[in-house]
């Protein structure tokens, strides 16, 4: 279902571009694109005009250029990740509570997710450098099973959602005051496969 | 005492060699463990070695002599004078003089001609006077402890093995001079293993850079560091078996998700993983029991971070906590019959003690810390229980004393200082600590004393002490 909702976002938009003028048509190679196929254009033209909703709705990267390459769209797992589509949740020390900034994280989170069906997903449970060693091995994987469980509670199947703690293991911020530490206590999101 | 014979690190070369790294001295496999791997037993001394002071015994270890006249012996014979010094000290049951304030008085060659006059004038009470001497197939060393006052020899022994590694001399002359001396175990023969990333490697198949950390064993002093995990992953927590031939850690070296590894180290046979992790069952924290037979750890398969125990081959798992809170760090007493672990179900990190079978109620044993976690329970004799407490912007390490319940502090704010591990005799403990600048492996004394630091390369955490 939402692949179609892009595909026709993604045709609304050409329609429009194509609308407005040729000039970037000049610096392609007109083969190098495929047209859209023609039912499809009128099937869409015969439409009312496209709602505006999709579009500020829309993931924050690139619409797919073609429906054929939309596994592609976003680029590689790397490139998603290092994009941070998926933006992290912060945590109060030895807390595994989200705030009310967190929660409408999360709300975005599997909107996106969502919109992105193939998607799996590994939650990382973070601490900062204050617990020890051990104990912050629980606290990260208990941060980690929290967001999981708020995320299939706002509708994403839970199979989509790994979760891995790494206690203070891996710092995001490797300073040592409130600043890096607020930064670390997390729960991070990677695109694991899509 | 047995499991410290001369048969371990005899079996161990085999192995070692065989997964292509530097083996340890050799020394005959055949030796039944209880007996030393002398040869001249029937000139064993007489006499233990007092203080007139009614202090320590004063000792003094000069550099033993080269019976042959090559660079290797002498080589040899430097060392092994050193590392026996450093390992005398180490258990401080002797006063151990400076050994520059002796220097330059002369090693005869011949009992006749010691200048024991010149020694009582620098105050030693025992000496230590030891011959290397290359044979055929290795290294011959004898040596003696001679009592200043009668002028007579109160431990004489004759070691033979490769010339591979001479500290191993050192350490096992150290034990039996602590053993006949002073009838105490000493640890010179015990190693240590801890989690480290001083090769710099960064984990692969990951999305950030991340650097690895790998399993490392090394002599008890720091020296013979070896690497045991080549994985590049995040390898964590390990801990000896009890026959000291295999380690169990946490790792995260398949497919990301952490779960309990036990490698053989000496086979070199692929790690097990008992506790059959999955991408949603994740396993931490092995803790063997004393007898080897079961191991503790953690696991979130209930939903949450219970204890759980299973056998050592992985069998019959069972739960031993049962609470909606954070459970973690187990550890067992001396016995087996008890746990003790850190829970959250007051609202902070805790140490509670249970009974092993995970019938009855936990009791909560610390009362006054805002942060406690990785309870060590000493081996016998001593019934004491060491964590990490949380004190001003760090941590410090704390005893507690379960019969008398009182709690003393081993170390006092210098640096944080973190996850505490006994050794095998409960006389001393190692700890990670940031004093030095980074996380570093330290020893200290079960009294507080004695702080030494024994690794320096990269960073290095969470010990654990051979049995």
């Amino acid at each position: 279902m939402p692949r179609h909702r892009i595909t026709v976002l993604f045709l609304a938009i050409a329609l429009a571009a194509g609308g407005a003028g040729s000039a970037c048509k000049k610096n392609r190679p007109p083969v190098a694109r495929p047209t859209p196929p023609p039912p499809d254009t009128d099937l869409n033209a015969g439409r009312p005009p496209a709602p505006p909703e999709p579009v500020t709705e829309a993931p924050p990267v690139s619409v797919p250029p073609e429906p054929t390459v939309s596994s592609a769209d976003m680029g590689s797992l790397d490139e998603i990740n290092k994009k941070g589509v998926l933006a992290p949740v912060f945590f109060e020390f030895d807390s595994t509570e989200m705030s009310s900034e967190g929660q409408a994280v999360l709300a975005k989170n599997a909107e996106t997710m969502k919109q992105y069906p193939t998607w799996v997903v590994s939650i990382e449970g973070h601490c900062d450098e204050r617990g020890t060693a051990e104990y912050n091995l629980a606290l990260g994987e208990r941060r980690a099973l929290s967001v999981r469980q708020y995320l299939v509670s706002l509708g994403v199947a839970a199979e989509r959602l790994r979760t891995v703690s790494y206690g203070k293991e891996f710092p995001f911020d490797p300073g040592h005051g409130e600043q890096a530490w607020s930064h670390n206590r997390r729960a991070n999101f990677v695109v694991t496969a899509k | 005492m047995t499991h410290r014979s001369f048969l371990r690190p005899a079996v161990s070369l085999c192995a070692l060699l065989a997964l292509g790294v530097v083996g340890l001295a050799a020394f005959p496999a055949q030796q039944p463990p209880a007996t030393p791997p002398s040869q001249g037993q029937a000139r064993e001394g007489i006499g233990t070695i007092t203080s007139a002071s009614g202090g320590k015994p004063k000792l003094a270890v000069p550099d033993f002599l080269a019976a042959t006249p090559d660079a290797e012996s002498k080589a040899i014979a430097a060392t092994i004078g050193q590392v026996l010094w450093a390992d005398l000290d180490f258990e401080r049951e002797f006063y151990m003089l400076p050994r520059d304030t002796y220097a330059s008085i002369p090693v005869p060659a011949s009992i006749d001609a010691m200048p024991f006059d010149r020694w009582k004038e620098l105050g030693a009470e025992g000496i230590v006077i030891g011959t290397v001497r290359k044979t055929g197939t290795g290294v011959t060393v004898q040596v003696r402890l001679f009592n200043v006052a009668s002028q007579t020899a109160a431990f004489s022994k004759e070691y033979s093995g490769t010339a591979a590694n001479p500290r191993i001399f050192a350490h096992t002359i150290s034990d039996e001079i602590h053993k006949q001396q002073r009838n105490l175990n000493g640890v010179a023969r015990t190693k240590l293993t801890f989690s480290s990333d001083r090769d710099g490697e960064r984990m692969k198949g990951t999305i950030y850079s991340r650097g690895v950390k790998e399993i490392y064993i090394a002599d008890y002093d720091g020296a013979n560091p070896r690497r045991i995990t080549v994985n590049r992953s995040l390898n964590i927590n390990p801990v000896w078996s009890s026959d000291g031939k295999a380690i169990a850690y946490t790792s995260y070296r398949r497919n990301n998700f952490p779960d309990l590894f036990i490698q053989r180290i000496y086979d070199g046979t692929p790690p097990e993983s008992p506790a059959h992790g999955t991408d949603r069952i994740h396993n931490f924290l092995p803790a063997w029991s004393p007898d080897g037979t079961k191991i503790a750890f953690m696991t979130n398969r209930d939903g949450n971070q219970e204890i759980y125990v299973m056998d050592a081959n992985g069998s019959n798992p069972r739960r031993i906590t049962r609470h909606p809170g954070i459970d973690a760090t187990p550890t067992w007493s001396p016995a087996g019959n008890q746990i003790a672990f850190t829970s959250d179900r007051s609202g902070s990190p805790q140490i509670y003690i249970v009974d092993a079978d995970g019938l009855g109620q936990p009791q909560r044993i610390t009362t006054d810390e805002s942060w406690a976690d990785r309870a060590t329970w000493s081996p016998a004799p001593n019934n004491e229980i060491a964590y990490a407490a949380r004190s001003g912007p760090g941590f410090d390490i704390k005893i507690y004393d379960v019969a008398g319940r009182a709690t003393r502090t081993l170390t006092n704010g210098e640096g944080s200082n973190e996850s505490p591990a006994f050794s095998p005799t409960g006389r001393h403990l190692a700890f990670t600590s940031t004093r030095a600048g980074n996380e570093q492996i330290f020893v200290v004394g079960r009294d507080g004393n004695g702080v030494k630091q024994i690794t320096k390369e990269g960073r290095n955490f969470t010990p654990n002490w051979s049995r």
